[in-house]
C-alpha cells in the first residue's frame, strides 16, 4: 500500500489534485492511503515551495499546479 | 494523435509554425470582422453594426494577445521555478536584491495560494524580509494577463507603463520594509523554523517539456478567464452609446485631487483577478476617468486584498502586515499621482 499525501490548504488545485490521485489509482487498481495534509507547519516541513504538493511513501515527488494524469500513474506503479 | 504530438517531437519547427499562424491570424483579424458583419442582416454604417464589427474584432484580438502572451510567459516561467528563483536571490543584501526580487517576482510562476510556502521557503534561505516582499508585491501585481490585456486594449505604451511602475512600487516597497526591521513581526514558528541550504534541484527541462507546460499555461489560464474578457468586451460595446462621455471625469477625473485616494481606498478591500477588472477599467477610462486614478484602482484590487492578508496573518503579525498593506498603497498612490501629472 502506498502512502500518499496531498499538502495544501484547501485551494482549487489542491482538491483537484485529490480527485486526480483518487481516479488514477481506482482505475489502476493500486491500494493507496490519501491524506491531506492542510496545516501550515507541516507543509512547510516537506520543503514545498508551492502548493499543491505531492509526497509518496515520504518522498517529495511534485509540486506547484495540478500534476499531469501520466505523472501520476507513474508515481503510483 | 499528430496535432498532439507534433510539438513534443520538434519543439523548435512547431514554435516556428505556431509564431507564423500567430501573425497570420492577427494580421487577418480586421476583413475577417468585416467580412462577418457583411454576412449578417445589419447595415453596416448603424450604430448597431458598428458595435458588432467592434465586438468581432476586438474578441479575437484579446482572445490571440491573451494566449500569445500566456503562452510565451509560461515557456519563459519553465526556466524559473521558485527553488531557482531562491537560490539566485539567497544571500543579496541592498537595494539591488530588491530590484532582482521584484523581476523575478514578474517571470517566476506564482499562485496567491502558494504565498505562504513559498515566503517561508525564502526566509529558511537566510533571504532578508525586504527582498522577500519586493518578490511577493511583484508577483501578483505585474502578471501575465493583466500585462496582456492592457496590451491589448490599451496599446503597449500603456502596459509597458504598467509595468515599469508595478516593478517600481514592488522594489521601493520592499526597501523601505526592509529599512524598518520587522523581522521581529514575523510570526514565532516561522522564525523558529531551521534554516535551509538554497540549492537548485537537480534535472533538466527538454525545450519538448516546456512547450508542453505552456500548453498547460494557456488551457490553465485561458480557460479560466476568457468569459471575463468577452463579459468586458461587451460591457465595453454597451455602455458606448448610453453613458455620456464625460460622466466620470467629474468624479474621476484629473481635476478631482482626491479621487486616487478614494480608488486606492475602494481597490484594496475588493479582490479580483486581472481579467474581472480589466472590464470596469475599460469602462472607466472611457467615460473620462483620469489614467493614473484608474491604474491606481486596478493596482491595489489586484496587489492589495483582504484573502490574502488573511492568508499571510498566518506568518507575519498584525502589525507587520499593517506596514506591508500600508506601504504598498503609499506607493501606489504615488503612482497615481505621478500619472495624472505627467500625462
Amino acid at each position: 500500500m502506498k502512502d500518499v499525501k496531498v499538502l495544501g490548504t484547501g485551494c482549487a488545485n489542491c482538491r483537484a489534485t485529490v480527485q486526480r490521485i483518487e481516479e488514477a489509482a481506482r482505475a489502476k487498481g493500486v491500494d493507496i492511503q490519501l491524506t491531506k495534509v492542510e496545516d501550515m507547519p507541516s507543509i512547510v516541513a516537506y520543503g514545498v515551495m508551492a502548493t499543491p504538493g505531492v509526497v509518496v511513501d515520504g518522498k517529495v515527488v511534485h509540486a506547484g499546479g495540478v500534476p499531469r494524469k501520466e505523472a501520476i500513474e507513474s508515481w503510483l506503479a | 494523435m499528430i496535432a498532439a504530438t507534433w510539438p513534443s517531437a520538434r519543439p523548435k519547427s512547431f514554435l516556428g509554425v505556431a509564431a507564423i499562424a500567430w501573425l497570420a491570424a492577427y494580421s487577418v483579424l480586421v476583413p475577417v470582422s468585416e467580412a462577418i458583419v457583411a454576412a449578417l442582416p445589419v447595415d453596416r454604417a448603424s450604430h448597431l453594426g458598428s458595435a458588432l464589427q467592434f465586438f468581432f474584432y476586438d474578441t479575437p484580438k484579446v482572445l490571440l494577445l491573451l494566449t500569445g502572451v500566456v503562452f510565451v510567459m509560461g515557456l519563459v516561467n519553465s526556466y524559473f521555478t521558485p527553488e531557482r528563483t531562491r537560490a539566485m536571490l539567497s544571500g543579496r543584501t541592498g537595494g539591488l536584491g530588491n530590484v532582482l526580487a521584484a523581476s523575478l517576482g514578474v517571470v517566476t510562476p506564482f499562485c496567491s495560494c502558494s504565498a505562504v510556502p513559498l515566503f517561508i521557503g525564502f526566509v529558511q534561505a537566510g533571504i532578508p524580509l525586504g527582498i522577500t516582499f519586493s518578490f511577493l508585491i511583484a508577483a501578483p501585481m505585474v502578471n501575465e494577463v493583466a500585462l496582456a490585456l492592457l496590451l491589448a486594449l490599451f496599446g503597449w505604451k500603456i502596459a509597458l507603463l504598467y509595468l515599469a511602475l508595478g516593478l517600481a512600487v514592488a522594489i521601493v516597497s520592499g526597501w523601505v520594509i526592509g529599512r524598518l526591521r520587522m523581522e521581529a513581526h514575523l510570526e514565532d514558528w516561522v522564525r523558529d523554523l531551521a534554516r535551509t541550504q538554497a540549492s537548485v534541484g537537480a534535472g533538466s527541462t527538454t525545450l519538448a517539456q516546456r512547450v508542453q507546460a505552456a500548453f498547460a499555461a494557456v488551457r490553465d489560464i485561458v480557460g479560466r478567464v476568457w468569459p471575463y474578457v468577452i463579459a468586458g468586451i461587451a460591457i465595453g460595446a454597451a455602455i458606448h452609446g448610453y453613458v455620456p462621455e464625460d460622466f466620470m471625469a467629474g468624479l474621476m477625473g484629473r481635476e478631482a485631487w482626491w479621487s486616487v485616494p478614494a480608488a486606492v481606498a475602494i481597490g484594496v478591500p475588493m479582490y479580483a483577478n486581472a481579467a474581472g477588472i480589466i472590464p470596469i477599467v475599460e469602462a472607466l477610462l472611457a467615460k473620462g476617468a483620469a489614467l493614473g486614478t484608474v491604474l491606481a484602482f486596478m493596482m491595489s484590487v489586484i496587489a492589495l486584498s483582504l484573502p490574502e492578508m488573511v492568508i499571510l496573518r498566518k506568518v507575519l503579525k498584525p502589525r507587520l502586515i499593517a506596514v506591508f498593506a500600508g506601504v504598498v498603497a503609499t506607493g501606489i498612490l504615488v503612482v497615481g499621482y505621478v500619472f495624472n501629472a505627467v500625462l
